[in-house]
């Protein structure tokens, strides 16, 4: 894409797109240390994670001012248009995932009292870590201008969803072994489902950015992994 | 002429019904190639906007329509435009009748230096359009009425219309061009010399007028174009580059020039 005629206007825009990096840098590292706080029982690194959510909800109201201001004075169109109208889905995307891995954190810090269910940790952890990286490529994805990394994205979030589905099963077999278990299975089951919500919004995100390349939604419909509301009974 | 009247619209996909149809249109002012292989169909009681840069052809392909350009004595035109399945270049054709069907508003308001009643009157008195005077008075009046300009022009028709504000005048050419009942109104940049209040009435006025006729209209306003029509072509050195829906150039043109143009981009 060529410059605009106005140097001030890509500037403008520019500026806009270093601000959702940044917000979606922020939002990564949330997203890794809320699962790494509760896999080390690490309370003062969850607090930390709850009191960095500000600096996002910063970001948002700023990306949020930005773009009204850009269309007010510049009356975007075509490609500028789509750009702007993206980075308020975006930035409305990465404030919810902010907000998830918040809730995350504040259920550590009740954990952390409890006895750990075996092997949840390191499952969340793995899930966060896969939402994470569906997170980079997203924002790699805008970026680069990479509409084909983006239906990558799209189509990865059946893997979320079959652990977040594996998870639940197994959260039910400990609270039904031993009733002693279901406060922390109640609260690592939100977590996991807090963590499959990001996978979903990630998603929204990786169609943001298909629709803002090509000026099309993508239409086929994508993959859905989550089954847990059929579930009736488990062994 | 099933062909001239119809076509398939590629753009949407739908037959839609044509006013006006140009096939292989060339324009050359003596050696230099102004208009260069155009075809586009414009339908009626749509608003389509022509944009482009200053000399893609614009308003050339505009002045084709009435043939405006047999003025110009270097002009040639080739290729054929129908209005209503009727050749226009037809050498039967008289381009006086055919200007009375197609009417013309330009940049810069240009009333008669009359009164406001005669600039009316002048059109469908040359052509005979009304037999007696209460027909005439009736004519000024509808055709004011249209143009948004009675409650503002009737306790003073008798003044020069020269006199009003250039907003007035410029609404008053518009009455003057739709007192001839034509089926076609051409308008080359009508608001560039308005404020934007007088622009606002006059993109209002092309909104109503869209009602009744087929209204093309060339701008340099981009944010014009985008709000009073539906169509939008875009030239770019005497080629026609793209001709969609003006929703769809506005959002997500097919071809880089036409982007880069709408977006003011250098390219």
């Amino acid at each position: 894409m060529n410059a605009h005629i106005s140097s001030a206007y890509d500037r403008d825009l520019e500026g806009i797109t270093t601000l959702i990096m940044q917000m979606g840098g922020l939002v990564e590292e949330a997203i890794l240390r809320a699962a790494n706080s509760l896999a080390n029982r690490d309370v003062e690194m969850a607090e930390a994670v709850r009191k960095a959510d500000e600096a996002i909800d910063a970001l948002e109201e700023q990306i949020n001012e930005e773009a009204a201001r850009t269309i007010a004075l510049r009356a975007p169109v075509s490609k500028d248009l789509r750009t702007i109208l993206s980075v308020l889905r975006l930035s409305a995307s990465l404030e919810r995932i902010g907000d998830y891995a918040k809730n995350i954190a504040k259920r550590t810090s009740v954990l952390v009292e409890m006895n750990p269910v075996p092997g949840a940790d390191t499952a969340l952890r793995r899930m966060a870590r896969e939402v994470e990286q569906m997170l980079k490529d997203t924002l790699d994805a805008y970026v680069r201008g990479d509409a084909e990394l983006a239906e990558v994205v799209r189509q990865r979030d059946q893997e979320v969803d079959q652990m977040y589905n594996a998870l639940f099963r197994e959260f039910l077999t400990f609270m039904m072994e031993d009733p002693r278990n279901i406060t922390a299975c109640m609260h690592l089951h939100f977590m996991a489902k807090n963590i499959e919500r990001m996978g979903d919004l990630t998603t929204n995100m990786a169609e943001q950015v298909i629709y803002l390349v090509t000026g099309e939604m993508p239409e086929e419909a994508r993959p859905k992994g989550d089954k847990t509301a059929f579930v009736v009974e488990t062994g | 002429m099933l062909d001239d009247k119809y076509h398939v619209d590629r753009a949407v996909g739908t037959m839609q019904d044509n006013k006006i149809t140009a096939k292989n249109v060339q324009v050359f002012y003596g050696e230099t190639h102004a208009i260069k292989d155009v075809n586009v169909a414009i339908s009626d009681k749509t608003v389509t906007a022509f944009i482009g840069p200053s000399g893609c052809g614009k308003s050339t392909f505009l002045r084709c329509l009435n043939r405006m350009n047999d003025t110009i004595d270097i002009c040639r035109v080739t290729g054929d435009i129908h209005i209503d399945g009727e050749d226009i270049y037809d050498p039967r054709v008289d381009p006086v009748q055919l200007r009375a069907k197609v009417g013309m508003v330009f940049q810069k308001p240009n009333p008669f230096p009359k009164s406001i009643y005669d600039n009316v009157a002048y059109g469908p008195k040359i052509h005979g359009l009304a037999k007696t005077k209460s027909d005439l008075d009736e004519i000024v009046e509808s055709s004011l009425s249209k143009a948004a300009l009675w409650n503002e022009a009737k306790d003073r028709l008798h003044e020069a219309g020269t006199g009003m504000s250039g907003g007035q005048q410029q609404r008053l050419c518009i009455a003057r061009a739709i007192a001839t009942a034509p089926e076609v109104l051409l308008m080359d940049e009508p608001c560039s010399a308005l404020d934007p209040i007088a622009t606002a009435q006059v993109e209002e006025l092309i909104d109503e007028l869209r009602q009744s006729f087929s209204v093309v209209i060339v701008t340099h306003s981009m944010q014009q174009a985008a709000r009073v029509s539906q169509k939008t072509a875009f030239f770019h050195l005497g080629n026609l580059v793209e001709f969609d829906d003006t929703d769809k150039i506005f959002t997500n043109p097919q071809d880089p020039r036409t982007e880069s143009y709408i977006s003011g981009r250098i390219g």
